[in-house]
Parts: C-alpha cells; sequence; structure tokens
C-alpha cells in the first residue's frame, strides 16, 4: 500500500508540474485563478505548521492537539526569521532549540 | 561562461548545498515513520518536491492511511503548477525539454529563475539550482535513510520540529500582506480545530478550502 501512494503520488506530482509548464499562459489571466494561485500555498503552508507542531496522539494511539518542545522550536524559529536569518540557520535553530529542552526537561 | 552567469551558478550551489543538508533529515524521518529504504529513496528519485515528500511521510508517521499521504502531497504539489505557468513562458522551452525541466519545478529552481531578466540567465539559474538539488538532495536523502536506524528517534535532535521551522521559513516571505496574514491564521485554525477527529492529512486539505473562498470572497484584492 505504501508503494501505490509513492508511485501514485509521483506520478502526480510530475503531472502537476508539467501541467503548469504547458498550460496557455491566459488561464492565469483570470482574477480567481489568480487570487487562488496566490492564497493557496499561504493556506496550505500555514496548515502544515499547525499541524505539525500541535498534534500528537493520546495513550489509546488516537489524534490529538499537544504542547510540547516543538513550539518552542517553531518560537526560536520565528526569532530567527526575525534576525533574518537563511533558510538553513532558521532549520538549525528550530530542531536545537527542541532537542535541548527535551534534554533539560526528559519526559 | 561569463561573469554573471558563474555568479548565479554561485548561487544556486550555495541553495542546492543548503537544501540538500536538508535532505538527510528527510531520508531519517521517513524510514523511522516505517517507510523502507528504497521507497523513501524513490520518493526523492521521482516525486522530488519536499513539501509533498515531507506530506506524505508525516501522513503515514502519524497512523493515517498512506493513500491520503498521498493526497496531501499532491495537494501540495499543486504549488508547483503555479510555479509551471509563470516559468514556462520566461524558459521558452518546448516538447522533450519542457517535459524534462518539469521534473526540476521546485520552490528553489522557481526562485533562482523568475527574477532573471532574460531568457538565457533564467535557464542558467533554473537548471544550475535544479540539477543540483536533485542531485545533493537525494544523495543525502539516501545517506539519511541509511542512518535512520542508527540515528535513533528523531526526536532526541529536534527533527520533527525542524520540519515545522522549515516550513514558517517558507511562509515567511509571503506573510507580507493582511490578506495572507488572515488566510494564514484561518488557515491553521481550520486544520487545528479537525486534528482531534479526523484521519491524519484531512486538516491540510480542508485548509485548501480556505484559500478558495477567500479568492472568491476578496474580489477587489488582484495580486500583480
Amino acid at each position: 500500500m505504501i508503494w501505490v501512494a509513492v508511485l501514485g503520488c509521483a506520478a502526480g506530482c510530475y503531472l502537476l508540474k508539467l501541467a503548469g509548464m504547458s498550460v496557455p499562459p491566459r488561464v492565469l489571466e483570470r482574477p480567481v485563478v489568480r487570487r487562488t494561485a496566490d492564497l493557496i500555498p499561504v493556506a496550505l503552508l500555514a496548515a502544515l505548521i499547525a499541524v505539525q507542531v500541535f498534534s500528537g496522539t493520546d495513550h489509546h494511539g488516537d489524534p490529538m492537539l499537544t504542547v510540547d518542545a516543538r513550539l518552542a522550536g517553531l518560537g526560536a524559529a520565528v526569532v530567527a526569521l526575525l534576525l533574518r536569518a537563511p533558510f538553513l540557520v532558521v532549520v538549525f535553530v528550530a530542531a536545537a532549540t527542541a532537542a535541548l529542552l527535551r534534554l533539560v526537561l526528559p519526559g | 561562461m561569463t561573469t554573471e552567469h558563474r555568479q548565479i551558478v554561485r548561487d544556486a550551489l550555495a541553495v542546492a548545498v543548503a537544501t540538500g543538508a536538508y535532505g538527510i533529515s528527510f531520508g531519517a524521518i521517513s524510514v523511522t515513520s516505517g517507510l523502507d529504504v528504497w521507497q523513501t529513496c524513490a520518493l526523492s528519485l521521482l516525486v522530488f518536491t519536499g513539501a509533498s515528500q515531507f506530506a506524505l511521510v508525516g501522513v503515514i508517521g502519524a497512523g493515517g492511511a498512506p493513500l491520503l499521504g498521498a493526497a496531501s502531497g499532491l495537494l501540495l504539489g499543486f504549488r508547483n503548477t503555479l510555479y509551471g505557468l509563470r516559468l514556462a513562458p520566461l524558459l521558452g522551452w518546448r516538447g522533450v525539454r519542457r517535459a524534462a525541466a518539469a521534473h526540476l519545478v521546485i520552490d528553489e529552481s522557481t526562485a533562482m529563475s523568475v527574477t532573471r531578466d532574460s531568457r538565457d540567465t533564467a535557464r542558467v539559474g533554473f537548471l544550475s539550482a535544479g540539477i543540483g538539488v536533485f542531485t545533493l538532495w537525494n544523495l543525502a536523502t539516501l545517506i539519511g535513510a541509511l542512518a535512520g536506524d542508527a540515528i535513533g528517534d528523531p526526536r532526541d535532535y529536534g527533527l520533527d520540529a525542524a520540519v515545522g521551522g522549515a516550513f514558517l521559513a517558507l511562509l515567511w516571505p509571503r506573510l507580507d500582506s493582511a490578506l495572507h496574514r488572515v488566510v494564514a491564521a484561518l488557515a491553521a485554525m481550520v486544520a487545528l480545530s479537525l486534528v482531534s477527529f479526523t484521519a491524519a492529512g484531512i486538516p491540510v486539505l480542508a485548509a485548501a478550502v480556505v484559500a478558495l473562498g477567500a479568492a472568491l470572497v476578496r474580489r477587489d484584492e488582484v495580486p500583480s
């Protein structure tokens, strides 16, 4: 089942890339398409961050919201971005903050 | 090769090294999420778009159905379609070359080419970033996947927080208007409100509806 997902995602992602390279430019001139194109990355990235940082599992293994060291990592990333740090530094700062916090406060 | 071209290649390779290093964490996270080394390498070779790959392994790692992971990956891959719309007239390739170039359409190759003022420099930026990232991303994925088990729990290294940080770094430059900030906040709230009682992957898909809704409601704002 994982292979089906891997290959299906690969085929779909390639076709999405190719579609953009092949679509006549006038489609993009439609205002609703332009606004949606502009807003989709913003909405998806914001949702991914929220889910990535706040989702966990309870003792039954069911999904639930939780606050842990990942939130501190995200806060450190915000500080790094405000200081105009490059991409890799932001990623490293987020990871290091969460790792250090878990080292200091285990469990 | 002109001085300008050399400078573009240098910048693109720096971006490729930075992104490539990040591929190590993808490889490690993927194998600890339950994929094997072959599946992990196939993702980097064939999907080759970081956020989609992370979304897919993230859903599987959280216990979601693999096909839901693939669906989340596809939705995130939609932004490459939008990049392609801008890149096609700029790069001006047709036929087989366009089909081959399409695989290299990612955040980094787009960023390194859309700002150029000539077709020539745009192609240099696109190809050096695209080929550079492809090579290093795949090499790093293999290293991360092989080292994954030896590395142990990726949370000890904060790799789970690294993913949130990376997505935030990608989002940050886009939070440049009130509309974008409102859409980002709404999308995050919609996703979080669904986390507890829907399958992994659904909350992020639902957030895309926020983008469509905002695009339909805010008729006055047309991005340039």
